[in-house]
């Protein structure tokens, strides 16, 4: 395993200050693959799309070209772009919403011809302050150029995108939520199967969620063709991917790395990647794709950066995040934080996940500051397994979207990989780390 | 019952309840210039209901929160009640439903951040401003708040003022940011609480309206006729 010199097919022009600009992004070859899609049928990008067997970049991993087939035996349909990037310590999309918006763009008007799709909404998180100006200004300049709009680039294909501002709710990342949310309501997620979005889904029609990410790779595609992007990586992981390196790391930030290619090892100590954990310190446990993940040990950090290759291990690849934690790192209070958070975030319909989550983070809060209770472990394993039945991974879901099956992930590792950190705990009446 | 009594009076009929708005509704809170960027907005959705976020977020802009004044406005913009403004607001972190100070400071705590000293700021920052996190300064000037992961952790830990990134912080970098922010000194590059997106939109809608409707109407149609064959079906 090692660090393949593979292209960069989405980072390439960040490391201009005016990456942002129509400027820049006309001169490193900006537009050219909307101008060649547009010489195409629908039908053959989205062919393109479909070779390259683009896996969806937003946590789930469903193929984007699958995804599009599902679409076309439907007359019209909404294409939503899904920029609510709130998976913790994921921050690979607000990097390409900030630094390269018109990629973005570009990519969303690839998608919306391959669909045939007239109305496009890019949802943006609404904490992404700068993201949602310099989004904007890009469309204006888009706009401006006839790269959207009114009969683009004289084709007479006609679209019209709309920026949509979130306004803080993690679970607004869940696609149906996000509809939910786009139509002015609570973003609560809504009951499927039967109907996902592509049956039924923005104001009850047929429509198509994306992720950024997926959407920034579609330029590349159309210009490369799909059989370059899936003759990188292997398997079913083709082409490269953003991980979101972040915690215990010297050189924490966003890579674009080749799937498969490379291994967890290479990612936190390659001296171009995350340049190893600070202080000479040892490696803990790491967190891959996001926190809704189960918890990997350092005998697992030889594994490759695969979608198959890691569920297979008993985790995800998830949202891409790695979170590194060094043998300083107190378990117990890195889970609690966890489970504050989706006891936070849980939108509260379903009972499970509502109370559950509230449940197992009131008792490890006690355990972490000194109150816990022998039977805690017993009594939170047994909380998980309400909300995930058998605790397996995949997990058995009883809610109506996949926030409450994540909440057990960081505690089921974290007793199960760190049991004692949790008795001493409870033994001591405090935290060690202290 | 007696000839002497009183007609009760009948209650309201439930249609009355909604009110009779639009985007043409008269405004009593929103500013003129404000109530035109709101039109705006609402011109850009299919379906008016869409533009509550888009608007409430604008009508922070005002009072750097959402007053009951202005979600009655926002309410007859867009045809709902004033409940259902309320309603989908609370739901939502960055709707304030109550006075905020002028900027709101958010410290994230999740996990990124926590590896990297993040509670240890908070507790800073609570302890200098005063107040504990969710609480605002008696002047008015800072609301803190302990956020949950902003997007950012290669800086942590991660703080935003007003959802402006201001990168890693320390308690001495911190302390600097606050007397900034009183003094007016980083004013430019983050404007008061309330005030989100600075780019407006330059330009309308330009593809076909009514050809996207007679699609729209298309799909309606071919949905409908799925779901009475598949009630056939299963009859």
């Amino acid at each position: 395993m090692a660090i393949t010199d593979a292209p960069k097919i989405i980072t390439r022009r960040i490391e201009h200050p005016d990456s942002h600009t129509l400027e820049r992004y006309l001169a490193t070859g900006g537009y050219e693959g909307l101008r060649k899609a547009l010489t195409m049928t629908p039908e053959a990008v989205a062919h393109e799309v479909d070779t390259a067997s683009l896996l969806g970049r937003g946590g789930a991993g469903f193929p984007a070209g699958r995804k599009w087939a599902m679409l076309r035996k439907n007359p019209v349909t909404f294409l939503v772009v899904n920029g609510d990037e709130s998976e913790p310590a994921t921050f690979k999309d607000h990097l390409l919403i900030e630094r390269d918006p018109h990629q973005l763009i570009e990519g969303v008007m690839i998608a919306a011809y391959a669909l045939q799709v007239s109305q496009v909404f890019i949802y943006l998180r609404g904490e992404f302050a700068l993201g949602l100006e310099r989004t904007q200004a890009a469309l204006n300049d888009a706009y401006s150029h006839g790269a959207v709009g009114n009969d683009i680039f004289g084709s007479g294909f006609s679209v019209d995108v709309v920026v949509h501002p979130g306004a803080g709710a993690y679970i607004c990342g869940e696609e149906t939520a996000l509809l939910e949310s786009l139509e002015g309501k609570r973003g609560f997620p809504r009951i499927k199967p039967p109907f996902f979005p592509a049956a039924i889904g923005l104001y009850g029609e047929p429509t198509v969620v994306n992720n950024v990410e997926t959407m920034s790779n579609l330029p590349w595609i159309v210009l490369n063709g799909g059989a370059a992007f899936a003759a990188l990586g292997e398997g079913r992981s083709t082409g490269t991917r953003l991980f979101a390196l972040a915690g215990h790391v010297n050189n924490p930030g966003v890579f674009e790395i080749e799937m498969v290619k490379t291994t967890f090892h290479d990612l936190v100590y390659a001296p171009v990647l995350g340049g190893g954990i600070p202080h000479g310190r040892e490696l803990k446990a790491l967190i891959p794709g996001g926190v809704s993940a189960p918890w990997f040990g350092p005998d697992q950090i030889d594994l490759p950066l695969g979608q198959d290759e890691v569920a297979d291990a008993g985790s995800m690849l998830g949202s891409g995040s790695v979170v590194v934690m060094d043998d300083h790192t107190c378990a117990v209070r890195a889970s609690w934080r966890i489970t504050k958070f989706f006891a936070r975030e849980s939108c509260g319909q379903c009972t499970p996940c509502r109370e559950g989550s509230g449940w197992l983070e009131k008792i490890m809060e006690r355990i972490e500051t000194g109150n816990g209770r022998e039977e805690d472990l017993d009594l939170l394993l047994d909380a998980c397994d309400n909300i995930a039945p058998g605790l397996t991974w995949p997990p058995q879901q009883t809610t109506i979207c996949v926030l409450g099956p994540s909440i057990p992930s960081s505690i089921g590792s974290a007793i199960q990989m760190f049991r004692d950190e949790f008795l001493v705990h409870i033994k001591e009446g405090g935290c060690p780390f202290d | 019952m007696s000839d002497t009594a009183q007609p009760q009076p009948q209650p309201a009929p439930m249609t009355a309840r909604r009110p009779t708005g639009g985007p043409a509704a008269t405004l009593a809170h929103l500013s003129p210039a404000t109530a035109t960027r709101a039109r705006n907005l609402i011109a850009l959705y299919p379906e008016t209901r869409s533009a509550l976020i888009p608007l409430c977020h604008l009508a922070q802009e005002q009072e750097g929160w959402l007053t009951p004044g202005v979600m009655v406005d926002i309410a007859a913009l867009l045809n709902v009640t004033p409940a259902e403004v309320l309603g989908t607001a609370t739901f939502y972190d960055m709707l304030h439903t109550e006075p905020v100070g002028t900027h709101v400071v958010s410290v994230c705590t999740n996990i990124a951040c926590l590896l990297n000293g993040a509670m240890e700021l908070l507790e800073h920052a609570e302890s200098t401003l005063g107040v504990n996190a969710g609480g605002t300064t008696p002047d008015g000037v800072i609301t803190l708040e302990e956020a949950e992961c902003l997007a950012d952790c290669d800086a942590t830990p991660c703080v935003q003022v007003n959802h402006r990134y201001v990168g890693a912080q320390t308690p001495e970098s911190f302390d600097a940011l606050m007397s900034d922010l009183r003094s007016g000194a980083r004013s430019a590059d983050i404007p008061n609480h309330g005030t989100l997106n600075r780019v407006e939109r330059t330009t309308g809608l330009q593809a076909d309206r009514g050809q996207i409707a007679a699609e729209r109407a298309a799909t309606a149609g071919a949905q409908s006729e799925r779901a009475a064959a598949a009630k056939q079906a299963g009859s």
